[in-house]
């Protein structure tokens, strides 16, 4: 890359810009530094500053966010949250966006996309448990779409699959704005013993800075960079920007790492991913108050030559950083060593506040850490309502011929490509390895079991960026109450969220609208639902040239079962059950999968949801999935009532009649979507139980029919409005990816 | 009696085999590295699942070179017992202690799912408390399963009663749809000639709780457990 190798060398009056910082940003550098910098140190800080590692765009916003609560251990802030989950144990879980490398290189974008988020797990001294990730592309009806989308499975595949971590669950969603501008979601769930928790912070004056794993070569060099910045018809010259993972190493690195953090050999851990060895070094002096001295040329090297400013931007892969009480080094060297991963002294702690960096015994940076790694200024961007919004919310979808052959639609919305099993998709991931996976994916939250204490985890990822587009604010709500929602369906109560935003670019008023108002909606039903969001990321610049992704806040959110094998599934498992609907009637066919799919339109304004009612609905679910009072659960999501019933008999292999009121607008009813809505199947013997203890709760329940047969049948005021056979469904909702994707 | 688990650098199912002998079947069982040169007192070796040294070259061919191997190969030498799963099936057919090759799958893609696999001979110290022809309900997972041989090695192989398994239907007929990873005559495990070393791609050791949705891998363990223990062996799987 001959233009960054010349940014190195460059006087630095004609590099900030380059480097991607406002003159704005380099006075205040010239300030903290109390002098010009070095082109060494400037492209510390233009990393360091960049949207990706200083969040100096959504800082403020982020605010918003509960982050605490009687579980919580570790917020946000540090490499991943930790939340408790008893017995002396802890979750630990974080998801994060790898949106531009895989817009150009899908492969490798996605698998290190896997590989980061796996690193922050461990370096917290959890055993990674399980992989999730919420993935956008463009309709998949052109080869492009397709190689970006069987690129990015693969890749996720071909990381997970290898460090035998199962990935359990996700979502796929194709709408055209993503089409130049994917998005990859990454989220990985750990657990461990809460003493073991170790902390990416370089304490003791004195201790040493070792860096653990690959060698550092020239892949990711100013790879956040690019992450902050638009994509452009010029981006597939930065594909040298984009990092190439080794899953052998990383798993090597993980079982290291563990026993060396098991063993209490290291002081301070951290992963070497965005901005690379200058992150690693600013960030654990400045969370600790110490300073640093290392010496750059002892960085083992995969090619001869790197300059200084490359080894301290590279963002190789599989590389730790651990802080080392020097009479501990020889264990850890003998771990290393058995695992056949290089390990090198680089420096010590230091007293002061200063990050030193020597070349050869020469002085080329001397940062103070907490100005490169924390001292970006924060920006209050100025916001502005888009025009498109109240226009779209006008639209009044029932002004639209209502829908006739609602069976044909049905298999319509079943086969469509948001709705349609994802099956091709995840059978190329090991879902089942390390044998915990109790529901793996294709229901709504998957549950593994842990095995320390008989408990189990559910986990879950959700984002609707129809909704959220169509009205950010309760976009963000209902991402946060589905995910939740999810849980509660499994039987589990929500412990965390980690939140994964995509957005435009936030200094157009416009997009930073659209993320202000979604943070605020998502801030308002975390608080409501008492559920602390204890780590995320932002990803900004989420366009192409000029055009925006759709605002796509994803939440991951993790719950906790105390009884394992109490837990529920989505399929009606028996005939003869009743099936009812827990929850409110309030639908629309706003922003719904009936108008995408069958209209071509995504407008008009989705249901509004009370919050309130949401947490007596989830808390009503776990209740019932306690007491074993439910045979099954299914959230009503894209497609409504009509693909949630479908989706319960496929799952089960079980068909069901059900007889609705009678209604002007029998399509509405099916295919209308609305929050707080779970279809259950009960035992004819528990509906009394059932029912009083939805009386006691304040929820409504509408008994809507009963399981059995091999055909679905619904009929509304006495009159059939869907008869199709389980097989046909089938056929819709499973064979579109594998026709698609030949 | 005593199983021991091989660990090479990157295998990954060694735990979920562990787990199954120690905590379900309630069996002696050791982690053995792989540059150990000397066994000790085991009965039944498990070469478990993984993507041993990243599956680089060839899935298993860097794995089979190791020093443990050689400690193997004497100890399948002497009669000992020797089970590889998946990417321990791969190691062992690169090591040449079992016939054929297993090739990238067909669809060119990582598959994991459930498949019925067909027990086609019953008398090993592995399947002999299965019914001839009993189908067992366990998952694949893995990118390189496609067996292959020459035909006049699978002539041979049939003749030896030496294919100890093939992918099929639930009710035993074996046809595309039900093989999946298009392995030559829709071979999911095969033997050594003497019997005493066995290789399969689908996992048993994920099929031993009703938790996880099937016990019909466990018949595999019973029956090695019978074999050194003439007593039933009972599972509260």
């Amino acid at each position: 890359m001959p233009e960054q190798e010349k940014a190195g060398t460059d006087k630095p009056e004609k590099l900030w810009r380059k480097l991607g910082l406002s003159n704005h940003e380099y006075e205040v550098i010239v300030e903290q530094l109390g002098r010009e910098p070095s082109p060494v140190e400037l492209n510390m800080y233009s990393v360091m500053w960049s949207e990706h590692c200083s969040y100096k765009h959504s800082r403020s916003s982020l605010k918003l966010f509960p982050t605490g609560g009687p579980r919580v251990v570790q917020g946000p802030g540090e490499n991943a949250g930790v939340v408790d989950i008893g017995d002396g144990y802890a979750a630990v879980f974080k998801i994060e966006s790898h949106n531009h490398p895989s817009a150009v290189e899908p492969y490798q974008g996605a698998a290190t996309g896997v590989g980061g988020i796996l690193r922050d797990i461990y370096t917290m001294g959890a055993q990674p448990i399980a992989f999730l990730n919420s993935l956008r592309f463009g309709p998949p009806d052109n080869a492009r779409g397709r190689y970006l989308f069987a690129g990015v499975v693969a890749g996720i595949g071909g990381y997970g699959n290898c460090v035998g971590v199962p990935t359990v669950g996700g979502e796929v969603y194709f709408e055209p704005c993503y089409r130049g501008n994917p998005l990859v979601n990454a989220m990985c769930v750990g657990v461990m013993p809460l003493e073991r928790l170790v902390l990416g912070k370089a304490c003791g004056e004195g201790n040493l800075v070792v860096l653990a794993g690959a060698r550092t070569g020239r892949d990711g060099i100013h790879g956040v960079t690019f992450a902050s910045e638009e994509l452009s018809d010029q981006s597939e010259k930065d594909r040298p920007a984009v990092q190439v993972g080794d899953p052998f190493l990383g798993k090597l690195l993980i079982d290291a790492t563990l026993e060396a953090v098991d063993r209490k050999l290291v002081a301070g851990v951290q992963d070497l991913g965005g901005a690379g060895l200058t992150c690693a070094l600013t960030e654990t002096a400045s969370r600790a108050g110490t300073g640093l001295e290392v010496d750059l040329e002892k960085v083992p090297l995969r090619e001869e030559g790197l300059e200084p400013f490359e080894i301290l931007t590279s963002e190789s892969q599989e590389r730790m950083l651990f802080i080392v009480e020097p009479q501990r080094l020889e264990e850890l060297e003998e771990i290393f060593r058995h695992w056949e991963l290089p390990l090198t002294v680089l420096g010590r702690v230091s007293a002061g506040k200063m990050v030193t960096v020597r070349y050869h015994g020469e002085i080329v940076a001397e940062v103070p850490a907490e100005s490169v790694a924390g001292g970006s200024p924060e920006y209050e961007p100025e916001s502005r309502e888009p025009v498109y919004f109240r226009e779209l919310a006008a639209f009044d979808p029932l002004g639209l011929p209502p829908v006739e052959d609602r069976g044909k639609t049905l298999l319509d919305l079943l086969s469509a490509p948001d709705v349609a099993s994802k099956e091709w998709v995840w059978q190329q991931y090991d879902y089942m390895v390390r044998t915990c996976t109790l529901e793996g994916p294709g229901g709504d939250a998957a549950v593994l079991r842990l095995r320390e204490s008989g408990k189990a985890l559910a986990v879950a990822v959700d984002g609707n960026g129809r909704h959220a587009y169509l009205d950010p604010r309760l976009g963000g709500m209902l991402a946060v109450a589905e995910a939740t929602r999810n849980l509660s369906c499994s039987g589990a109560e929500p412990i965390g969220i980690t939140d994964c935003l995509n957005f435009g670019n936030p200094e157009k008023p416009e997009m930073f609208w659209q993320f202000r108002q979604a943070v605020e909606g998502m801030a308002e039903a975390c608080r409501v639902l008492e559920v602390p969001v204890v780590g995320g990321n932002v990803s900004f610049y989420n366009e192409v040239e000029d055009e925006a992704i759709y605002p796509t806040p994803v939440v991951g959110a993790v719950g906790l079962l105390e009884k394992a094998d109490q837990h529920c599934g989505i399929g009606f498992c028996a005939e003869g059950n009743l099936i009812c609907l827990i929850g409110p009637h309030h639908i629309s066919l706003g922003g719904s999968q009936l108008l995408k799919t069958i209209f071509g339109r995504v407008a008009g304004s989705p249901a509004g949801i009370d919050l309130s009612e949401e947490k007596k609905v989830q808390a009503f679910l776990r209740r019932l999935v306690a007491g074993k009072l439910i045979m099954s659960a299914h959230d009503l999501s894209d497609g409504g009532l009509g693909v949630a019933v479908a989706e319960s008999c496929l799952k089960g292999g079980t068909g069901a009649v059900l007889d609705l009121p009678s209604s002007p607008r029998p399509d509405l009813d099916l295919f209308g979507e609305g929050p707080s809505r779970v279809l259950v199947s009960i035992r004819p013997a528990d509906l009394e139980d059932v029912s009083k203890q939805a009386g006691e709760a304040g929820v409504r329940l509408s008994e809507l029919g009963w399981t059995g047969g091999k055909k679905l049948e619904i009929n509304c005021g006495g009159s059939r409005v869907v008869g199709l056979e389980l097989e046909a469904m089938k056929k819709a909702y499973e064979e579109v990816f594998s026709w698609m994707m030949k | 009696m005593k199983f021991g688990v091989i660990v090479f650098p990157g295998s990954n199912c060694d735990l979920d085999a562990y787990h199954l002998v120690r905590d379900v079947l309630k069996e002696k069982v050791e982690y053995i590295g792989c540059d150990r040169r000397s066994l000790g007192d085991y009965d039944v070796l498990i070469l478990p699942g993984g993507f041993t040294y990243g599956d680089y070259l060839r899935s298993g061919a860097i794995a089979a070179r190791t020093p443990v191997m050689e400690a193997v190969a004497g100890f399948a030498e002497r009669g000992g017992l020797v089970l590889g799963i998946c990417n321990g099936f791969q190691v062992l057919t690169e090591a040449g202690l079992l016939p054929g090759a297993l090739c990238r799958n067909g669809s060119l893609q990582f598959r994991c799912r459930q498949v019925y696999v067909r027990v086609d001979n019953n008398s090993l110290p592995f399947t002999n408390l299965a019914a001839a022809g009993e189908v067992l309900r366990m998952p694949v997972a893995h990118g390189d399963g496609s067996y292959y041989a020459p035909p006049e090695l699978l002539q041979e192989l049939d003749r030896n009663g030496q294919v100890v398994f093939r992918y099929a239907d639930q009710d035993g007929r074996t046809n595309t749809e039900a093989n999946p990873n298009g392995s030559i005559d829709n071979i999911a495990g095969v033997s050594n000639r003497s019997g005493n070393v066995v290789g399969l791609m689908p996992h048993p050791e994920r099929a031993g709780e009703k938790a996880l949705g099937s016990v019909d891998g466990l018949v595999i363990f019973k029956s090695l457990i019978g074999h050194f223990q003439s007593r039933e062996v009972v599972v509260d799987a």
